[in-house]
């Protein structure tokens, strides 16, 4: 094996891959947030539907876009193969356990948060990215042009009860999985400091449960007042 | 104090296990736990039963050796205390209470509750040394380090090996243990000469002995009976950040 290799393939080499593609997808998730935030504008939508025939087409977003895949690829596998990794480092458990003694429940459910957060992403892709980009939306005309009413794709989803609650569920699971997730990804890089690291923990409590609430609030605001 | 245990017992490495009930009666709250255990093996060798195997020396927090998964904790329910340090004053009269060897792929039973804790001897062997070959001895004054850097090398010097982080952690991580190590070499002026090969070497015979990965629960440093810190932790990774860039061993 190569050094290059050998240092991402080592268990910490992993865990440096897992932050760095972590703490992306946290700022996608702020760049979607803002996207989402124009379904609230009183504009019957052709904000929102023209910013998403923007990020449909536009040649930067369409290569982030791959980026953002190859990051979402990195941070599952490296995961599946470190708990794969860490599950056989222990092959007989302890008969008694008290683990919430010494550590907070996120931080030892990562896994588990990070599976219904999967499991969320792939029915949020079925339902909103696979028709907005392979076809099968509604148009509607906004100045003289034809756009994809993802708008009331969006907003017939956030009609139905269970789709709102399934959304919120994963959004409380993507605010436990961010709490632990956001400041261990700094640690993981051996940023540590006494005149930061307190900062960057408080911010990243914060970032966690601003951009979830964020994203929760916006089917329950459709649900309960469109 | 009348108690109820369940040990672990098992013949040896090949062997399978089981926890086993043994009733002890008559313990006084001023006891170690170990003198506990002592008290249940006298009884069971007066009995003509196999004594209770345990790892044990010093017996005053020192040397690392005791060991013992008490009640779902490393080193039991205190703070800051090794098992030998642990009193059976904070056990109440009546209690059950399961006592466990450290569980961990690298760590075999070899016995009942002793394990193998050879898998930290060999990642000392990696690299957790300095390199002073021949010459005088020189005069200790002579490189100045600030007192902040010597405390802290200092304070990841009192790792005892024991192994808790380990077991008390719930991927069986090493990385406490051998971040202690690293640190502790690097801070130092005479550590710095082979820091890079080090933190290597040191990290790959980790992962070699089958150790899981760290996911910064922070269990490992809660359970340390000397108190080593996470910063130890970040610490290993930034030298291995800068030794993967840098070293020249490809």
């Amino acid at each position: 094996m190569s050094w290059f290799t050998k240092t991402f393939s080592s268990t910490i080499g992993r865990k440096i891959v897992m932050s760095i593609t972590g703490l992306f997808l946290c700022s996608f998730l702020v760049v979607h947030l803002i996207g989402n935030l124009q379904l609230l504008a009183s504009d019957g939508g052709d904000a929102f539907n023209v910013y998403s025939a923007f990020m449909g087409t536009n040649k930067v977003i369409r290569f982030m876009e791959l980026i953002l895949v190859l990051g979402f690829v990195f941070h599952i596998y490296d995961a599946i193969v470190l708990t794969r990794r860490n599950k056989s480092a222990r092959p007989i458990d302890y008969a008694e356990q008290r683990p919430q003694e010494n550590s907070t429940w996120s931080s030892r459910n990562m896994g588990l948060l990070g599976t219904v957060i999967l499991v969320f992403l792939i029915i949020h892709l079925y339902n909103f990215f696979v028709p907005a980009r392979f076809g099968g939306l509604d148009t509607v005309s906004i100045d003289n042009e034809v756009y994809d009413n993802l708008y009331a794709e969006v907003i017939y989803a956030f009609s139905q009860w269970w789709y709102v609650l399934i959304y919120v569920l994963s959004m409380i699971a993507l605010a436990y999985h961010l709490i632990h997730g956001f400041q261990s990804a700094f640690q993981t890089l051996g940023l540590d400091h006494k005149k930061y690291t307190p900062f960057i923990q408080k911010f990243g409590y914060a970032f966690s449960i601003l951009v979830c609430l964020g994203f929760a609030a916006i089917p329950l605001y459709v649900f309960f007042f469109f | 104090m009348d108690l109820t245990l369940r040990v672990w017992r098992q013949k040896d490495r090949n062997a399978a296990g089981a926890l086993v009930t043994y009733p002890v009666k008559g313990i006084s709250p001023d006891m170690s736990f170990l003198e506990m255990l002592d008290v249940l093996n006298e009884d069971l060798l007066i009995r003509g039963e196999e004594p209770i195997a345990f790892d044990h020396d010093c017996r005053e927090g020192i040397c690392g050796m005791c060991s013992l998964f008490i009640n779902g904790r490393a080193h039991g329910p205190e703070k800051g205390t090794t098992t030998c340090q642990l009193h059976m004053r904070h056990f109440k009269d009546g209690d059950t209470i399961t006592i466990e060897p450290w569980r961990a792929a690298a760590f075999p039973v070899h016995k009942d509750l002793v394990v193998d804790r050879s898998a930290f001897d060999r990642i000392q062997q990696a690299g957790g040394y300095i390199s002073v070959n021949t010459g005088g001895v020189p005069d200790a004054n002579a490189i100045p380090i600030p007192k902040s850097v010597a405390d802290k090398a200092f304070d990841a010097a009192t790792c005892i090996q024991c192994g808790a982080c380990v077991a008390a952690c719930k991927n069986a991580s090493a990385m406490l243990f051998v971040s202690a190590k690293v640190s502790q070499l690097a801070l130092l002026p005479q550590g710095k000469t082979e820091r890079k090969t080090r933190v290597e070497n040191m990290v790959a015979q980790m992962d070699k002995e089958g150790f899981g990965a760290c996911t910064n629960t922070g269990a490992c440093a809660a359970e340390c009976p000397v108190g080593i810190s996470l910063e130890n932790i970040n610490m290993l990774r930034s030298e291995y950040i800068l030794a993967k860039a840098t070293s020249e061993n490809l």
